[in-house]
């Protein structure tokens, strides 16, 4: 019974679960995330824009907007504490119609009254001046100088990791499926078996509203909005600098064409309501759409030169807000995550944890590690760096993924760090292994040996990422 | 910096042999890099037989050919490091490679052979929609995992795409007991040769369905089946011929792409239609003292012509390394018409020319009954009559030296592909 | 008078052959070398292939060692062939050209290693 008890839960270790985590951890608490895949950032956080937003387009008073803009404060510094790939690089948003413009002044406005600093309206010409890929019908831009991309698994895992650091527990393939008020707090039951807690997270994405529903009279409706991607070469990366945005419409921020923080070039998303929690599969139409969509703001993007496709799900709740909060007794709610939520999610953390902290009349731990240090790539050493690091460490000299450039060490320290990988997407996720143009097709058979070997498993039994996505069927 | 008079990127099949052929020009100081842990390249997973008839006039399975270069290389002592990947290659022939054992090591080249082979086009690059469950491999992928490691990749397969590799594949699957329910192939004709569609698909009685293409991929952790759908003339699928079929694996061969992101560092121009560098009947690129040859140079349907390519690529190396940067002269462009989509080499130095110059190339779809015509600056010089061409069959045609005696300012020389009675 | 269409498999050309067959008389056109009789006619009387695959090693670098039939073998014994080199296990060290299996499922034909794999 002991053993299956804490102060905390938190259940969801996406990019919200994994923040709050973190904030917990500096606290006299006892934490434990519930995750039902068997890797952080396995949801919604992996598979998204990976943008640092502005905060120009959240509406103003929005719990939103609020959180926004200090999320954007918190990750300038936190990817240098912790140790993630960041990078400010600036957004643009395109007017392609005089008449627009209006729509576009508003979006100014909007910012300068959320506290966006160093906005400004740009003529077409000036916007060409900056990105000469744009259309020549764009007649003027926003220009926001502070948004940025991040690496979405970069930040997840690196939150994670010092979270686990701090003494917070992680359990794996672990999926709730009830939660019951006790007089002491809650008994979350689960498939592999029932946990207690005093107080419980809801950070689950996509299922918040599953959990919430659990406990909460009033309940969530959470809507899976599909957005679909594509990647290419890096060979591309450098078409645009900044994050092309169009005016936003209705159903989003519309089509965005940005450098992602590793340097390949990132086109999406679209915007589609599904039923299954799990529809992360492309369409041939919605490919269509983002490609003809994004031709309009950047005219000459090669298509050719895709690597991949994917799609991810936003958690739209039906009100369209961030729900945050202390929905019942002891039950706190980070529901209806969904974009700026990889921006906000420190200020998410912050907060919840604050909450709890608050409620739990929980002391400020001695001793907390603030600081967290990544797997060196090694790729981007200097010749000389690189030298001196393969002869303490040999593998690092042995590169498995050719198109990424990644040696044996780092995926060996991919899985032997905290919260170490125990999949290929995990491996994939924290040095980037099979990420390049080839997508694993050359460093498989050398990854799965790696993974078997490192986690004393049979080749049979690694797997793409859950249970049941193993790669081989028998010798 | 260390000094070496031809650094070979690539010990495969062109790597092995551009060595031997260098060395047999004369020169001592050669070293091959090769990324893997052995010399071979993909030979060593390509276990069938059908290699060695033109270099060695018997039949010879892929690792036996490899190993009669392998053996080539040692009776020569031409020392070559494994396990060594090239990071970055300058214009100055300056090569940047790393190891466990040496760390990174940089080290000067008086000539270097480009011969780092190919990659498979991935899913991603065909952008077929679906799920990403696990079970989809590229052929050559799927090819590795079975042949060198010994293990099965799945138990019902559907094949994508009708290349060599596929095709190859779909033989070896059902041989280890899985069941190939279908290769489809979304052109109207194969990508691979015909002796393979005989030999792997015929014998086992694995249809090919021609103009048809995967639309869905189904399975969230694995995979659980596919569906295929024909295509139209547009290439795309037709709504009402969507055929779902169950299958734990899908196998794409859909193309091989020329690996030249370290020939585009060092400064070498590429050729659009192959991803290759452009070179000259020298083999030597746009930038001198880099030559190619093989995959890199543009993807081969049969190693001995690539083992013969490199030989060439090899020689013209050595002749770089002992007689200096040659004199520009003047070089004639050629060019493919009326369906010859490339022609490898794409310049030719007229004045100094070997006696005979192989040209390879590829034709942009199946053909029957055409002649193919080459012109000096648009004057007919040959006219040759071929029964069928295809693009999955690489064509070649020799000039000779000595058919330039009457004509050595000629700018252009063009082959053509055109009707059995057609005129110029 | 039996027709039969075939693709020469007997080198890269794959020729398209006429095959006709009348009582005892079996003729081949369309070939463009002395091969592609050989096989046309082979192939409509006693097919034959070369069987290539795998074998287990025991104690090597590698973990397999590639073989091939030494001569091509009746079709009809492709999969009987397949079943002998399954379970067949052999131990390191295996040179190119060793025979591995003996009379591979009395095809009267061996199964030779194709490759050399050292001890590990």
């Amino acid at each position: 019974m002991a053993m299956n008890t804490y102060d905390v839960l938190v259940i969801g270790a996406g990019v919200v679960g994994a923040a709050i985590a973190r904030e917990l951890s500096k606290y006299e608490l006892s934490v434990c995330v519930m995750e039902k895949d068997e890797d952080v950032c396995s949801g919604t956080s992996k598979a998204n824009s990976g943008i640092v937003h502005g905060g120009f387009d959240p509406a103003v008073g929005s719990v939103m907007a609020a959180m926004n803009i200090r999320g954007a404060e918190l990750i300038r510094k936190l990817h240098k504490t912790l140790d993630f790939p960041y990078k400010q690089n600036g957004a643009m948003v395109l007017c392609f119609d005089e008449a627009d413009r209006p729509a576009l002044e508003d979006l100014y406005d909007r910012g300068v009254r959320n506290g966006v600093k160093d906005m400004a309206i740009i003529s077409g010409t000036e916007a060409r001046a900056l990105e000469p890929a744009i259309s020549e019908e764009v007649v003027a831009a926003l220009h926001v100088p502070t948004s940025g991309v991040v690496c979405p698994f970069g930040m997840t895992i690196a939150l994670s990791e010092n979270a686990a650091d701090n003494g917070v527990e992680f359990r794996f393939l672990t999926t709730v499926t009830g939660i019951e008020k006790t007089a002491a707090g809650y008994e979350v039951k689960t498939d592999q078996g029932d946990f207690s807690a005093t107080y419980v997270v809801n950070a689950a994405g996509v299922y918040a509203d599953t959990l919430h529903n659990m406990v909460c009279e009033e309940p969530l409706h959470i809507i899976p909005r599909r957005g679909e991607y594509v990647l290419m070469d890096k060979e591309v990366g450098t078409l645009v600098s900044h994050t092309i945005f169009q005016l936003p419409s209705r159903k989003g921020k519309g089509v965005l064409v940005t450098p992602t923080v590793h340097g390949n070039l990132l086109v999406g998303p679209n915007a589609f309501d599904v039923e299954d929690r799990e529809a992360t599969d492309t369409t041939s139409e919605g490919l269509e759409e983002i490609r003809a969509q994004a031709l309009r703001s950047v005219p000459a993007i090669p298509f050719q030169k895709m690597i991949t496709g994917f799609a991810g799900l936003r958690a739209v709740e039906k009100s369209g807000d961030f729900i945050l909060g202390e929905t019942a007794d002891g039950f706190f709610d980070a529901a209806g995550i969904q974009s700026p939520g990889l921006t906000a999610a420190p200020v998410i953390g912050e907060y919840i944890a604050g909450l709890i902290a608050k409620k739990a009349a929980a002391r400020k731990k001695d001793g907390f590690l603030a600081v967290r240090k990544g797997i060196p790539e090694v790729a981007k050493l200097s010749p000389e760096e690189r030298a001196k690091l393969i002869a303490k460490r040999p593998d690092y000299g042995r590169i498995v993924c050719r198109c990424e450039n990644i040696s044996e060490g780092e995926i060996l320290d991919a899985m032997n760090r905290t919260l170490g990988a125990v999949s290929m997407d995990g491996v994939k996720r924290r040095v980037r292994q099979g990420m390049g143009r080839c997508q694993a097709g050359f460093c498989t058979p050398g990854t799965i040996e790696l993974i078997a070997k490192t986690l004393g498993i049979s080749m049979n039994e690694v797997a793409k990422n859950r249970p049941g996505s193993e790669f081989i069927m028998g010798e | 910096m260390e000094y070496h008079d031809i650094v070979i990127i690539g010990g495969g099949p062109a790597g092995l042999s551009a060595a031997v052929a260098a060395h047999d020009a004369g020169v001592r100081d050669i070293l091959i890099l090769e990324r893997d842990d052995h010399l071979g390249g993909i030979l060593n997973q390509c276990i069938h037989n059908g290699f060695g008839l033109h270099t060695f006039q018997e039949e010879l399975t892929g690792p036996e050919y490899a190993d009669r270069y392998i053996r080539q290389i040692a009776e020569r002592h031409i020392p070559y490091k494994l396990c060594t990947i090239v990071s970055d290659i300058s214009a100055e022939r300056e090569v940047l490679y790393i190891n466990s054992e040496e760390g990174a090591v940089r080290l000067k080249a008086g000539a270097v052979v480009l011969a780092m082979g190919c990659r498979e086009r991935p899913r991603g690059a065909l952008a077929l929609p679906g799920f990403r469950p696990a079970g989809v491999f590229t052929a050559g992928t799927a090819q590795r995992l079975v042949n060198i490691e010994g293990y099965m990749v799945g138990k019902e397969v559907v094949i994508l795409g009708s290349g060599d590799i596929g095709l190859i594949m779909a033989r070896r699957m059902t041989l280890e007991g899985a069941k190939v329910k279908v290769v489809a192939e979304l052109m109207p004709y194969s990508g691979g040769l015909k002796r393979n569609i005989v030999q792997c698909l015929e014998d086992y009685g694995i249809p090919l369905r021609l103009r048809h293409t995967v639309t869905k991929i189904h399975g969230k952790a694995r995979v659980e089946g596919v569906t295929i759908a024909e295509v139209g003339d547009d290439r795309k699928p037709i709504p009402g011929t969507e055929e779902f079929y169950s299958c734990d694996t899908l196998l794409l061969s859909c193309g091989l792409l020329p690996e030249n992101e370290l020939s585009k560092q060092a400064g070498v121009r590429l050729d659009s239609v192959t991803g290759g560098p452009s070179v000259d009947d020298r083999l030597e690129t746009s930038v001198p003292g880099v030559f190619a040859c093989g995959n890199v140079l543009h993807v081969h349907d049969l190693v001995d012509y690539v083992s013969e390519e490199a030989a060439r690529a090899g020689e013209q190396a050595a002749a770089y390394v002992q007689t200096g940067e040659r004199k520009q002269t003047a070089a004639a462009a050629l060019e493919g018409k009326g369906g010859v989509r490339y022609t490898v080499p794409q310049t030719l130095h007229i004045a100094d020319m070997a006696d005979r110059v192989t040209v390879r190339f590829r034709v942009a779809d199946v053909y029957r009954d055409k002649q193919l015509v080459v012109y000096y600056d648009g004057r007919e010089v040959r006219r040759i009559k071929k029964r069928i061409l295809a693009p999955g069959e690489m064509e070649e045609l020799v000039l000779m030296k000595s058919s330039f005696a009457d004509w050595p300012d000629v700018q252009t020389i063009t082959i053509a592909l055109e009707d059995q009675h057609g005129d110029a | 008078m039996e027709m039969h269409e075939l693709t020469c498999i007997q080198c890269p050309m794959g020729c398209p052959l006429t095959v006709s067959v009348d009582g005892d008389k079996v003729t081949v056109s369309g070939n463009t070398c002395p091969r592609g009789e050989v096989y046309g006619k082979k192939e409509i009387t006693a097919p034959t292939r070369t069987v290539t695959s795998t074998v287990a090693v025991e104690g090597g670098e590698l973990p397999r060692v590639s073989v091939k039939t030494a001569t091509d073998i009746p079709k009809d014994k492709i999969f009987a062939v397949m079943d002998a080199i399954r379970a067949a296990k052999v131990k390191a060290p295996v040179l190119i050209g060793d025979v591995l299996i003996k009379n591979a499922a009395g095809s009267g034909v061996d199964v030779i290693a194709t490759k050399t794999v050292e001890k590990a």
